[in-house]
């Protein structure tokens, strides 16, 4: 199938004539979903879906379409489409399509026959004990709001007329389970998960367990009076940081005049425990891939080494406006978008403490263990920081009473500078960063 | 049509439905004084759902050939796999014609470079308002979307919905850092949408916000009295109470407001409607993506909870009628209950008096969308302009920041409703991985105590 996706996106970028450049992305993904409710199949979906997404550039100008069907017709009307809409865009000196430049991508198997040829059957079995094994975690566990097994088997190929032609194929699995605990009349909700490439990896006693964890321990929490106190970022929220972070150190915002950091370079903008690098090559990354957006090698890119801002992350476009290489850090939503500069696998240099020996060091802080808002209260352009959080109090050195209904706020800047420690527990998670604890100083909880 | 519902369901099921979608989008978008992306898209297909018992099967395709259609309907009723056997007939009604929606102006029939120009009209405008302007961008974006719903129970109904959407958000430099601005316009209608907005005016506001906060303090930090602009208030009412009224999650007793029909949730004055009936506005359609006409619903009257929102698979559960929220982002998803347009009706205060008889706290005049836990009710909503209220008067910018409460707490701390109610900015609501067009509105409203997320003392 690979190799047909490449044979279709080949077939098209052949249509260009003399003085266009086209790149054709061309996708198929087949996925399957499973929701169980109390002991039942609550739904169960089986869906195919496949489309392309042409881009031309001619003169500097550049256009795009996308079509979800790849039929003859429909793959020249989708060219014609794309050609058509070149004529309105600018001229840009430096749009084009990605040529090859000699990096030999990483080998990468991330595919699993293990997985395409598992049964349905044993997918509903697997939602099914998971939704058990998150009701018997914990007799407080009163319910399991959801409890879902997803896969999905994707294919997907990407040529230019300059010569790119890269496929990749990749299968992925997950089970998450939201959990509803209660005690009188208050409810408390958590989620747990477990993601591999084949069903083998997944374990749904974690999974469960950590739903009903996550909601136990904020049974009786209440808001807390404001303060400045440290905060600790159980890996999960740390992973949703660095997302924030990666996208302020994207070329496009720095040529664009949107990064915070864009002036930065070679200096200290983050503590000197802080070493971050975004490595699609590392295979136990659950976004790893061999390729970027437009089809050139991944690599490793060392963002901040010891506090100290070392690269910033180009597409092809970005890096020949910034007179530099590609990063291979082109990202995309599938074949409807358009390529763009984004990290792929976000990793912090762990530590060499775990999150219980680093919170004993602390007398007064906050163990967040979920935030919320941070689409509308954080800003990446400003720097602007606040999101609602929940988790548990530390107290003399020992988490102490659950905490909900407060904010943390502080800036991106600040957040990055008053790193005290990262812990050793790095862990990937179903998102663009790994997650691993992180505890900083000097953040304002407000609440009563 | 009827070959494929039957077999949906061959195997004994209880319900079978077709939705079938016909999207064709465009959209271009303007950065750094650049053209940068002019984009069109064509995305068709077909989603087949079977019920039986508790457990719905979904299948969907791209194939819309009869060979595709029974393929994906075979895919359904095998997941919803109840054993039973049998044979049903189905036969679907002829098909209603779509209803009349009102678009005067078709975006398929304006030409690329008139979009185009609207967009640099935009960025024109908005580094005009001054130097410390340093960035804009500017997207317009319209769908056309046609569907067709035909079920098992005889019904067989479409709808043609089209959506006109623009948005402009700028950048200011200073002395204190980078400060955003943005606005944004949406209506079901076609692109007489710029009839009611001026581009170039909105580029200033955007471009306005933006300089105001260079000059922005840190926002303060704690519980205090907030008044929340005309329009505004929607969003808290969205996140407060409205995701919680959904009977999914009601069902799931993933409700705070679970059990609570006909108790006073809010404080008297609160009457909080859902209409999908609303002509042009963001959330408008002639019909869900079940195939139910969209519905004014009222859900809090004069502060008592008088009905949630639901969806044809809950209101079947409970033998009563779906109430026209059932809806999908596209024929790849199944659907489930959503808001449409939800909003608060005018109180009887003066908007000034409201400011004016509040000695301290936070004015927020636009927000920036929220997040809420249905289950504790506690939720965020984040202010992206927003002001200091100190002696009855509102003063210093502050700087951006969530706000965060609990549903039931905040619903009966509301103690003042302006007479200035306006539809806020068009949004899109996602409920687990779905996103949907949504509208909301409120007048000015006052709520004696939330917790504001700054860094201030």
């Amino acid at each position: 199938m690979s190799q047909s996706l490449l044979d279709i996106a080949e077939r098209v970028v052949g249509w260009a004539g003399a003085g266009i450049d086209v790149e054709a992305f061309v996708a198929h993904e087949q996925e399957t979903e499973i929701r169980a409710y109390q002991g039942e199949v609550e739904s169960l979906t089986v869906a195919s879906s496949m489309g392309i997404g042409v881009r031309i550039v001619r003169g500097g100008r550049q256009g795009f379409a996308y079509a979800a069907a790849l039929d003859d017709d429909t793959l020249r009307e989708t060219f014609d489409e794309a050609l058509d809409n070149s004529r309105f865009g600018s001229v840009d000196e430096f749009a084009g399509v990605a040529e090859p430049d000699g990096v030999e991508p990483a080998s990468l198997d991330l595919y699993r026959s293990e997985l395409v040829d598992f049964g349905t059957e044993d997918k509903v079995a697997l939602a099914l004990e998971l939704e058990r094994a998150t009701l018997a975690a914990d007799p407080r566990v009163t319910g399991v709001e959801s409890a879902d097994y997803a896969d999905t088997v994707y294919e997907g190929a990407v040529a230019t007329s300059r010569g790119v032609a890269a496929s990749a194929r990749e299968t992925g699995c997950y089970l998450v389970a939201y959990s509803l605990a209660s005690d009188g009349d208050e409810t408390q909700t958590g989620f747990g998960f477990s993601v591999g490439r084949q069903p083998g990896e997944l374990s749904a006693e974690t999974a469960g367990g950590d739903a009903a964890d996550r909601a136990t321990r904020l049974l009786g929490a209440a808001k807390a009076p404001t303060r400045r106190l440290t905060v600790v970022l159980d890996p999960y929220v740390t992973a949703r940081l660095l997302g924030i972070v990666g996208a302020t150190l994207s070329g496009d915002a720095v040529l664009k005049g949107r990064s915070l950091f864009a002036d930065r370079m070679d200096e200290a903008v983050a503590a000197p425990s802080l070493t971050l690098v975004d490595d699609a090559t590392d295979p136990d990354a659950f976004t790893a891939s061999a390729v970027d957006a437009e089809g050139l090698a991944t690599r490793r890119v060392p963002l901040i080494s010891d506090g100290v801002l070392q690269a910033f992350l180009y597409d092809t476009y970005t890096a020949r406006r910034a007179g530099v290489s590609s990063t291979g850090s082109a990202v995309r939503g599938g074949f409807k978008g358009t390529p763009g500069v984004g990290a792929h696998a976000l990793r912090l240099t762990p530590g060499a403490r775990s999150q219980a020996e680093i919170v004993a060091d602390i007398d007064d802080g906050l163990l967040v263990q979920g935030v919320t808002g941070l689409h509308s209260g954080v800003n990446a352009v400003s720097g602007d920081f606040s999101v609602g959080a929940e988790g548990l109090r530390i107290r003399d050195g020992e988490t102490a009473e659950p905490i909900r209904e407060v904010t943390i706020a502080s800036t991106i800047q600040r957040l990055l500078m008053d790193v005290t420690e990262v812990g050793s527990d790095l862990e990937w998670l179903p998102m663009s960063a790994a997650g691993v604890t992180l505890a900083i100083a000097d953040v304002t909880m407000s609440g009563t | 049509m009827n070959r494929t519902l039957a077999a949906a369901m061959r195997t004994g099921a209880d319900f079978a439905e077709i939705f079938a979608e016909d999207r064709r989008s465009a959209s271009a978008i303007l950065d750094d004084g650049r053209v940068e992306e002019v984009v069109s898209g064509r995305d068709r297909g077909a989603g087949i759902r079977v019920v039986a018992g508790d457990t719905t099967g979904f299948a969907h395709t791209a194939d819309l050939s009869a060979a595709g259609l029974a393929a994906a309907a075979d895919a359904a009723a095998a997941a919803a796999r109840r054993g039973g056997g049998g044979t049903q007939t189905v036969a679907v009604s002829a098909l209603e014609p779509p209803r009349s929606l009102q678009v005067r102006i078709p975006p398929e029939e304006v030409p690329k470079d008139r979009k185009v120009a609207l967009l640099t009209a935009a960025d024109a405008a908005a580094r005009s308002a001054g130097g410390a302007i340093t960035q804009v961008s500017a997207r317009y974006g319209d769908g056309r979307r046609r569907i067709l719903v035909a079920d098992s129970d005889g019904l067989f109904t479409s709808d043609d919905q089209v959506r006109t959407l623009f948005s402009v958000s700028c950048v200011a430099t200073g002395d204190t850092g980078m400060q955003t601005g943005r606005e944004s316009a949406g209506r079901t209608a076609g692109f007489e949408l710029f009839d009611l907005y001026d581009v170039e005016e909105m580029a200033r506001r955007a471009a306005q916000r933006a300089l105001t906060k260079l000059t922005a303090r840190p926002a303060p930090s704690g519980e205090m009295p907030v008044v929340v602009g005309p329009g505004g208030g929607g969003v808290l009412f969205h996140e407060a109470c409205g995701h919680g009224l959904e009977a999914d999650l009601v069902a799931k007793s993933a409700s705070v407001f679970a059990g609570r029909l006909g108790e006073r949730v809010a404080a008297p004055m609160v009457t909080l409607i859902d209409d999908g009936t609303m002509a042009g506005e963001w959330g408008h359609y002639g019909i869900d993506d079940e195939g139910k006409p969209a519905a004014r619903n009222v859900l809090i009257s004069d502060g008592v909870l008088t009905d949630y929102m639901w969806d044809r698979l809950r209101a079947r559960k409970e033998g009563r009628a779906s109430s026209g929220n059932g809806r999908r982002q596209s024929y790849q998803h199944l659907p489930m209950v959503r808001m449409t347009n939800t909003y608060i009706d005018n109180g009887d205060a003066d908007p000034d008096d409201i400011v004016a008889d509040t000695s301290h706290g936070v004015y927020v005049a636009q927000l920036g969308g929220g997040q809420v836990n249905t289950a504790t009710g506690d939720f965020v909503f984040g202010m992206t302009e927003a002001y200091l209220i100190e002696n009855g008067r509102i003063t210093a910018p502050i700087r951006e920041g969530n706000l965060i409460g609990n549903g039931p707490d905040v619903l009966t701390r509301i103690d003042a409703l302006g007479n200035d109610f306006a539809m806020g900015s068009p949004g899109t609501c996602g409920k687990d991985g779905q996103g949907v067009p949504v509208g909301d509105g409120t007048p000015t409203l006052r709520v004696t105590s939330l917790t504001v997320g700054g860094t201030a003392a």
